[in-house]
């Protein structure tokens, strides 16, 4: 399971390749209404995340995930190479 | 719940504003695969997934009357609780041998195909992976069941593989789904690859040919034909909505177990049969697949010269020639406006806007049919590209014109 200072250094580096790196981003920041990541771009992102970081989520639960916190959590609970 | 669907009506508003609804049209008749009448006026179809034209064949609508008339209107009821015809046993032997497969399940529509299968196949503690750009009845087939579902990128083995490697260690079976043309932009599956990642991880395969049924393949089995790769694909899923012209879905598969699905899949048991009209033409539009070889041919040189067409005036092409042709628009503005005015002009097409697509872009889908004549085909270029300069899309075209 990745901890949370890599996984929080990832999302900065993803959202930079998206392009949504001048959005300053803490625990709160929301993917839809700050970020504009709507369902299914959030889906991708998460799929970017989870090459990132050699880990997979699974899908059920994506739905929750609304604050880059909630993300942080879905992340670092993912199944990985430090299982 | 009101909130949620008044959001939705007034974004269908915005949509409908530059013109007519883009998810209500509604034709005034149907003249032939190609052609229909829409507020009085005769428009081109270039969005129906009629690939082989065969909605109007004389045999098959003969076979659906005639079927009518001996059988009645409908079923009423399902197979499990009202019983089969003599129609659904026919037709499941039909296409098994069409496939070569053991055993051939029939389903009320395509969607209900996929539901019923993910979701009775793969249960709790199995795996299903699917392909980031799935259609949405295998999401929804996914979401029915209770196996976890892994989503991987779309059409790229080695994600696929590197999930699977995070996997490995977990309990319960591999399903691996794909499809064989993906509907939105047209683009095929690399089969083999996947194959060779479905055999190191010794997982199941579920490959749904509904927009490569009749369309790919020496004879017409999809892509797993094509690819000759039909032993590693498990599972055969598809749909009578697109080739075959009518409606109705499909499982097929060899190992005799996997017959309990009829009564696991509730998509199967929890609704009616399909009625003994369409039973019949499909079984009819079967043996003209198969004894009209040339149609495929007809299809393919179509789907060729409306991509060299519109690649030929410079606009940006979704995916490498295929029955489906699509075009990534720049915006959901730029989008809703082509649509309408290829409408104006006399060509149906379809509007494909997020979440359907892949990554959520806007979309103008064509599919071309083997019933479409090249003169129809390059009046849909010469209006296509019109319009496209217009809104500053076809660049090539314009430099031409010049
Ligand atoms: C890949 C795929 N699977 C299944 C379906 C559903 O088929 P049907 O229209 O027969 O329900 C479609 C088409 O709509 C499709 O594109």
């Amino acid at each position: 399971m990745p901890d949370e200072e890599l996984v929080l250094r990832e999302i900065t580096g993803a959202l930079e390749e998206l392009g949504k790196g001048t959005v300053p981003v803490t625990m709160e920041t929301s993917l839809l209404h700050d970020l504009s990541l709507d369902s299914v771009t959030a889906l991708d992102f998460v799929m970017q995340l989870e090459t990132r970081l050699d880990i997979i989520i699974p899908m059920d639960g994506m739905a929750e995930i609304e604050t880059i916190g909630d993300l942080v959590g879905v992340l670092t609970r993912g199944t990985g190479k430090a299982d | 719940m009101l909130a949620k669907l008044r959001a939705l009506r007034s974004e269908l508003a915005m949509v409908s504003a530059a013109g007519r609804n883009p998810f209500g049209v509604t034709f005034d008749s149907i003249l032939s695969a190609t052609e229909a009448i829409l507020d009085g006026k005769r428009v081109l179809l270039l969005g129906t997934n009629n690939y082989l034209g065969l909605t109007f064949d004389q045999d098959c609508i003969d076979s659906a009357v005639t079927a009518t008339m001996a059988h009645g209107t409908g079923t009423t009821g399902s197979r499990i609780a009202n019983g089969t015809y003599g129609g659904h046993a026919a037709l499941e032997q039909r296409l098994a041998r069409f496939l070569g497969r053991r055993h051939a399940m029939v389903f009320t529509t395509g969607y209900q195909a996929n539901l019923g299968t993910l979701s009775a196949l793969a249960g709790r503690g199995d795996h299903l992976l699917l392909d980031a750009d799935s259609h949405a009845s295998i999401y929804d087939g996914a979401k029915l069941g209770n196996a976890q579902v892994t989503r991987f990128r779309h059409n790229d083995p080695d994600d696929l593989r590197r999930r699977l490697r995070l996997l490995a260690d977990q309990p319960g079976e591999k399903l691996i789904v794909l499809e064989g043309i993906y509907s939105m932009l047209g683009d095929t599956a690399p089969l083999r690859e996947m194959v060779e990642v479905k055999r190191e991880a010794s997982a199941w395969l579920l490959v749904d040919e509904a927009h490569s049924l009749g369309v790919l393949g020496a004879h017409g089995r999809g892509l797993a034909e094509a690819d000759g790769v039909e032993a590693d694909v498990d599972f055969v899923v598809g749909t009578f909505s697109k080739s075959l012209g009518a409606i109705g879905g499909f499982c097929a598969f060899d190992l005799d177990d996997f017959g309990a699905l009829r009564v696991a899949a509730r998509a199967y048991m929890f609704t009616a049969s399909l009625p003994p009209s369409i039973v019949a033409s499909v079984i009819q539009a079967i043996e003209a697949m198969e004894a009209q070889p040339q149609l495929r041919d007809s299809l393919r040189r179509n789907g060729q010269h409306l991509h060299a067409g519109l690649a030929a005036a410079g606009f940006v092409l979704g995916a490498m020639p295929s029955p489906i042709v699509s075009l990534p628009m720049p915006d959901r503005e730029t989008a809703i406006r082509f649509w309408n005015q290829l409408l104006d002009a006399g060509v149906y097409t379809n509007l494909a806007l997020g979440p359907a697509t892949p990554g959520g872009r806007p979309l103008l889908r064509m599919s071309v049919s083997a019933a479409l004549t090249p003169e129809q085909i390059d009046t849909a270029i010469a209006v296509i590209t019109r319009t496209g300069q217009l809104l500053g899309l076809a660049t090539a075209g314009l430099a031409a014109a010049e």
